[in-house]
C-alpha cells in the first residue's frame, strides 16, 4: 500500500538557530507581519512619551467623549476628556509589562516545581504534581481573582497574582522534559557516582530544560495579558486612572451605545497585539517544537 | 501437484495470449501510470476469465497493490496519471466516474485488504461493519441484515458468530479479523474478489487456511479472484494464472503450473528459487526515487540485478512475446 | 478497567482536598479581621469574643478546617455578611445555574458549527476555503472576549437593535426570552471553543482519513460523505473530548468575563463584587465550585474514554 499514500512529511526537529527562524518567516509572510506588528507595539511602549501626543492623563475640558477625527485627538477621548491615542499607546506599556513579568514570574515557578518534582522522583514527586493538578484545576483568571482578594488591586498585585497563576502549566511541562532529558543523562553519568553524578545530571537537564520552557513563555506572553487585561475590565485588576486597556474596555461599555470608539480603541489595539502575538507563537511552536503542534 | 496432471494449454495460432477470450471478466490492456515524475506501472496487461484466479507476484514496490487499488478506484486521482485501458464486464474502469465507482465497489468488485485490523474501523463493533453493506447495498432490513450477518461469519469459520457481531474489531485476533474482512467483502457476492496480500499480517500457520478459504468461498460464488502475493510458490497453488512484476513491468506471465514447472525469466527463476532470499540485500527492489525509475527509461527494469544480463538488456526493451505456453519479456530467457 | 477509574477517582479527590485546603487558607490569609468586618457597627470586645467562640474562630486551625470543610460538604457555606444572607443560596441556587446556561449554550453552539466547519475544512484541505477557515479559527483563539462581546453589543444590539444586550432570563421560566437574552453572550463565550474545535476536528480528521480502514470502507461501496460523516468522524471524538474537558477551565473563565458584559449575574459577577467588598467566603465559594466543575467533569471524561473509544475496553 505504500504505493499509493503518499509518504507524509515527518515531524522532524528542525534545528533550532536564528537562521532557521529567518528562513521560515520570509516563507511565512504573516509571520514576518506579526512580528512587525509585535516590535511596533515595543516600540510604541518604549517611546510612549514621545510617541503619544497628550499626556495619558490630561484631561481636556473642551472634548469629552469626541469621537476620532483630525485634530488635537486623532482617536477621541473618553468620558474624562483623555486622549484615546495617548492612552492607548501607553496602555501598551502596562500590557507588556503585566505580560512580561507575569511569565517571568510563571515560568521561574514552574521551572523550580517541574525541576523539583522531575528530579526528586517518589512520593515528593507524587506530591508536587498532585499540587500542579491543584493549580491547573483552576482557571487562571479565576485563581488571579483569589489572589488579588488577598493582595488587594495595583500593577505589581495583579503583575504576582497572573503571574502565580501560570506556574500550573509550566511546572507541569518543565517536568516533562526533565523526565525526558534524564533518561538520557542517567544512562550517561551510570559510571559516576555521588556529586559527581548529580553534577553531570544537572549540566544535562538545565540546558534542555531552559530552551523548551524559553519557547513556551513566548507562547504564553499573549495569555498572560489577555488574563491581566481581563481582571482590569472586571475592576479588580490595575485602577484608574491608569491606561490599562482592560480598564479603558470597561469604561468604554457604558457609553458603547453613544461613544462606541472609547471602548473600540483600546479593545482594537488588544486585539490586534493578541492575534499578532499568537501567530508569532505559532510560528515559534511551528520551528523549535514540533511535538507541541497538536495540542493546540 | 503432479506433472501428470498437468493439462498442456493450447494456444491456437494467431491468438496472443494477452487477447483475452470472449468470456473474459476482466482485461487489463497496456495500463501505465505515473505518480509525479515516477512511472509506477509500464505497460500492464493481463485479462481473467469468469471464475478464474489470478496472481499478482512480485517484491514491495513491484506495483501489484497499485494495480488492485486502481482496479477499484482508489487511487488518489489528481495525483496520478492513468494510461491505458482495464475493461470489466465491457466497461472501462479508467475512465470511470466517482458515481460509476459507487455502483461498482462493494456490488461488483469489493477488496480484502492486507492488514485486517487497521482497515477494520476500530470504532465501529463487527456487525455494524458487516452489516452496513448488505443493508444499504442489498437492501435487506436490519434483521435480515444481522441473521445473513451471522450465516456469513459462520462461513467464513467463526465460531460463535452470533456474539462476535458485537464485538469490536481489536477483540479478535488477526485471523478473526481477516475472516470479518473477507465476510464482508463476498456479503454482496461481488464478481470480482481483489486480495491484497491477504495474509501477509498473519501467523504463517494459519495463512495457508486463510487463502483456502477465500479461494473456495469466491469459487462457490462463481467469481473471479486476483491476489496480490510475492510468494511464487503460495500464488501458483492458489491461482490458475500468474503475472509476474517487477518495478511496474510485467516480466512474465501465464498458466500457473506452466509458469512455475519452468520458469523462463531470470526473475521469476529467482523467485522460485529462492524464497528465502527474497528479502535480502541483493533482491531488494530498486528505490523509487531513484534516477533510474524517474522516467520511462530504456531496457529492461530487472536489468541491474539480473545475473544473464545482456548488454542489450539495459538499453533496449525487451517485447512481451508468446512463448512456449506464456507470455515473456527477457532478452536472455533461462534454458 | 475498574482498577484504572479507582486510581482516578483517588487522584480527583487528592486534588479537590489540596483545592479545598488552599480556599480554607485563602479565609486565614485574607488581610483584615473578618469577625470585625462581620460586626461592623456593632463591635465592641465582648461582641467580637463571643462571635469568635460562635464561628469555631478560637478553635486550633486543623479543627476550623475539617469543620469547614465539613460544612461545605453539606452546603454550610457561611453567611454573607452584606446580604446577611447564605452563601450557599447565593452562589449555588443563584449565580451557578447562570454562568452554567451561558457555558452549555456557548459550548453546544460552538460544537453544533465548529464539528461542521472542521469536516468542511479537513476535506477540502489546502484550497482557499480552507485557508479562510484558518484566518478565522486563528482570529477566534486569540481574540478576547470581553472585546468581543462589546462589538456584538454595539452591533447587534445598538446599530440593528436585533437582541437585548444585558441581563439575564432564566430559560426555564421564559424559554424566548432566556434564548434571546442569552444569544449574544453565548456567541461571544463560544467563538474561543468554535474556533478551537474547527482546528481539531480538522486536525484530526485529516489523520484519521489517511487510515486504511478509510480506503476499506469505501472499498466496500460507502459514499465519500458516509465514510467522512460516519468512519471519520467517530474517530475524532475522542481527542475532541478529551480537549473540551481540558479546556472547560477556560470556558469557566471566559464565562466570568461574558457574564461582566452582559451583566449576567452568574459567579463571575459574584467573585468581582465580592472581592471588592471583600466578602472572602464568597470568593471561596467561587473557587470551590470552579475547581469542582473541573476537576469532576475531566474525571467523567476521563472514566468515558472506553466508551469513547472502543479500543480502550478490555478484550
Amino acid at each position: 500500500m505504500a504505493d499509493v499514500t503518499l509518504p507524509a512529511a515527518g515531524l522532524r526537529r528542525r534545528p533550532a538557530t536564528l537562521a532557521g527562524v529567518w528562513a521560515y518567516a520570509r516563507s511565512h509572510v504573516w509571520f514576518l507581519i506579526a512580528c512587525a506588528v509585535a516590535l511596533a507595539y515595543v516600540l510604541a511602549a518604549a517611546f510612549a512619551p514621545w510617541v503619544a501626543p497628550h499626556a495619558p492623563t490630561d484631561q481636556d475640558m473642551m472634548n469629552f467623549m469626541s469621537p476620532p477625527a483630525w485634530g488635537p485627538h486623532l482617536l477621541g477621548t473618553d468620558s474624562f476628556g483623555q486622549d484615546l491615542l495617548s492612552r492607548t499607546i501607553y496602555g501598551a506599556r502596562y500590557a507588556l509589562a503585566i505580560g512580561l513579568g507575569a511569565v517571568a514570574i510563571g515560568a521561574f515557578g514552574g521551572l523550580v516545581i517541574g525541576m523539583a518534582a522531575g528530579l526528586s522522583g517518589g512520593a515528593v514527586e507524587w506530591a508536587l504534581m498532585r499540587f500542579v493538578d491543584a493549580l491547573l484545576a483552576l482557571p487562571s483568571l479565576i485563581m488571579a481573582i483569589a489572589f488579588i482578594s488577598i493582595l488587594g488591586q495595583g500593577v505589581d498585585k495583579v503583575v504576582l497574582a497572573v503571574g502565580v497563576a501560570l506556574i500550573g502549566p509550566f511546572s507541569r511541562t518543565v517536568r516533562g522534559d526533565v523526565l525526558q532529558v534524564k533518561a538520557q543523562a542517567f544512562v550517561e553519568a551510570a559510571g559516576l557516582m555521588g556529586v559527581k553524578r548529580l553534577m553531570v545530571v544537572w549540566r544535562h537537564v538545565l540546558p534542555n530544560v531552559i530552551f523548551p520552557l524559553a519557547v513556551q513563555a513566548t507562547i504564553r506572553v499573549s495569555y498572560a495579558i489577555l488574563v491581566s487585561s481581563g481582571l482590569s475590565f472586571l475592576g479588580i485588576g490595575v485602577t484608574p486612572p491608569t491606561p490599562d486597556w482592560g480598564l479603558m474596555i470597561a469604561e468604554g461599555r457604558s457609553f458603547v451605545s453613544f461613544a462606541p470608539w472609547i471602548a473600540g480603541v483600546p479593545g482594537a489595539a488588544l486585539a490586534i497585539l493578541l492575534i499578532a502575538l499568537s501567530v508569532v507563537g505559532d510560528g515559534v511552536r511551528e520551528q523549535f517544537d514540533p511535538k507541541l503542534k497538536k495540542e493546540a | 501437484m503432479a506433472a501428470a496432471l498437468a493439462i498442456p494449454r493450447s494456444d491456437p495460432a494467431g491468438a496472443t495470449p494477452a487477447a483475452a477470450p470472449a468470456d473474459a471478466l476482466l482485461r487489463v490492456e497496456n495500463l501505465s501510470l505515473t505518480r509525479g515524475e515516477k512511472l509506477i506501472l509500464d505497460d500492464v496487461s493481463f485479462a481473467l476469465k469468469r471464475g478464474a484466479t489470478l496472481a499478482l507476484v512480485g517484491e514491495s514496490g513491484a506495483g501489484k497493490s497499485t494495480i488492485a487499488l486502481a482496479l477499484i478506484g482508489l487511487l488518489a486521482r489528481p495525483q496520478v496519471g492513468l494510461d491505458g485501458r482495464m475493461l470489466f464486464d465491457g466497461a472501462d474502469l479508467a475512465t470511470s466516474s466517482e458515481r460509476d465507482w459507487l455502483r461498482l465497489r462493494g456490488r461488483r468488485i469489493s477488496m480484502i485488504f492486507q492488514d485486517a485490523s487497521s482497515a477494520l474501523n476500530p470504532c465501529f463493533t463487527v456487525g455494524a461493519q458487516l452489516m452496513t453493506p448488505l443493508r444499504r447495498l442489498l437492501g435487506l432490513s436490519k434483521a435480515q441484515a444481522r441473521k445473513r450477518a451471522v450465516e456469513l461469519l459462520e462461513g467464513v469459520g467463526l465460531s460463535d458468530a452470533e456474539s462476535r457481531l458485537d464485538a469490536y474489531p481489536h477483540q479478535l485476533s488477526g485471523g478473526m479479523q481477516q475472516r470479518v474482512m473477507i465476510a464482508i467483502a463476498l456479503s454482496t457476492n461481488p464478481e470480482l474478489l481483489l486480495a491484497d496480500e491477504p495474509t501477509s499480517a498473519l501467523d504463517v500457520t494459519i495463512q495457508a487456511q486463510i487463502v483456502r478459504l477465500i479461494l473456495d468461498e469466491t469459487r462457490k460464488r462463481g467469481a473471479s479472484c486476483i491476489f496480490v502475493l510475492h510468494d511464487l510458490a503460495l500464488a501458483s497453488q492458489a491461482c490458475d494464472e500468474i503475472v509476474v512484476l517487477y518495478g511496474g513491468q510485467v516480466m512474465e506471465a501465464g498458466p500457473a503450473e506452466t509458469v512455475l514447472r519452468e520458469p523462463l525469466h531470470p526473475y521469476t527463476v529467482g523467485l522460485k528459487a529462492c524464497v528465502l532470499e527474497i528479502d535480502t540485500e541483493e533482491l531488494e527492489p530498486l528505490p523509487s526515487g531513484s534516477p533510474s525509475f524517474a522516467s520511462k527509461r530504456p531496457g529492461c527494469r530487472f536489468a541491474p540485478r539480473c545475473a544473464s544480463a545482456l548488454e542489450k538488456c539495459a538499453g533496449e526493451k525487451p517485447p512481451l512475446i508468446e512463448t512456449r505456453g506464456r507470455r515473456l519479456a527477457c532478452w536472455n530467457p533461462v534454458a | 478497567m475498574a482498577w484504572f477509574a479507582a486510581r482516578k477517582v483517588l487522584q480527583t479527590l487528592m486534588v479537590l482536598l489540596i483545592v479545598s485546603v488552599a480556599s480554607f487558607s485563602l479565609l486565614k490569609l485574607a488581610p483584615g479581621d473578618p469577625v470585625q468586618l462581620m460586626l461592623g457597627s456593632e463591635y465592641s470586645p465582648e461582641a467580637h469574643a463571643s462571635l469568635m467562640a460562635q464561628l469555631g474562630l478560637d478553635r486550633p486551625v486543623a479543627e476550623q478546617y475539617l469543620r469547614w470543610l465539613g460544612g461545605f460538604l453539606v452546603g454550610d457555606w457561611g453567611t454573607s455578611f452584606i446580604s446577611k444572607a447564605p452563601i450557599f443560596q447565593y452562589a449555588f441556587m443563584e449565580a451557578l445555574p447562570v454562568t452554567l446556561t451561558l457555558a452549555a449554550s456557548a459550548l453546544a453552539l460552538a460544537v453544533l458549527i465548529g464539528v461542521p466547519l472542521g469536516v468542511l475544512s479537513a476535506t477540502r484541505k489546502d484550497t482557499g476555503w480552507d485557508a479562510a477557515v484558518a484566518t478565522l479559527t486563528l482570529t477566534g483563539t486569540s481574540f478576547p472576549s470581553f472585546y468581543l462581546g462589546i462589538l456584538l453589543i454595539w452591533i447587534f444590539g445598538v446599530k440593528l437593535a436585533l437582541f437585548p444586550t444585558l441581563g439575564f432570563v432564566a430559560p426555564w421560566n421564559d424559554l424566548w426570552g432566556g434564548i434571546v437574552h442569552m444569544t449574544l453572550p453565548a456567541i461571544t463565550l463560544s467563538t474561543y471553543f468554535l474556533a478551537m474545535i474547527v482546528r481539531l476536528t480538522r486536525a484530526n480528521l485529516i489523520e484519521a482519513l489517511e487510515q486504511p480502514y478509510i480506503a476499506a470502507a469505501r472499498a466496500r461501496g460507502e459514499p465519500r460523505w458516509r465514510v467522512v460523516w460516519v468512519h471519520g468522524l467517530r474517530n475524532v471524538m475522542l481527542p475532541l473530548v478529551t480537549i473540551l474537558g481540558l479546556q472547560l477551565g477556560a470556558l469557566l473563565q471566559g464565562a466570568v468575563l461574558t457574564e461582566t458584559v452582559f451583566s449576567l449575574p452568574g459567579v463571575g459577577q459574584m467573585m468581582t463584587s465580592a472581592v471588592l467588598n471583600r466578602e472572602y467566603g464568597v470568593v471561596q465559594a467561587g473557587v470551590m465550585m470552579t475547581a469542582c466543575l473541573f476537576v469532576l467533569t475531566n474525571l467523567a471524561v476521563d472514566l468515558a474514554y472506553p466508551y469513547l473509544d472502543p479500543r480502550l475496553r478490555p478484550r
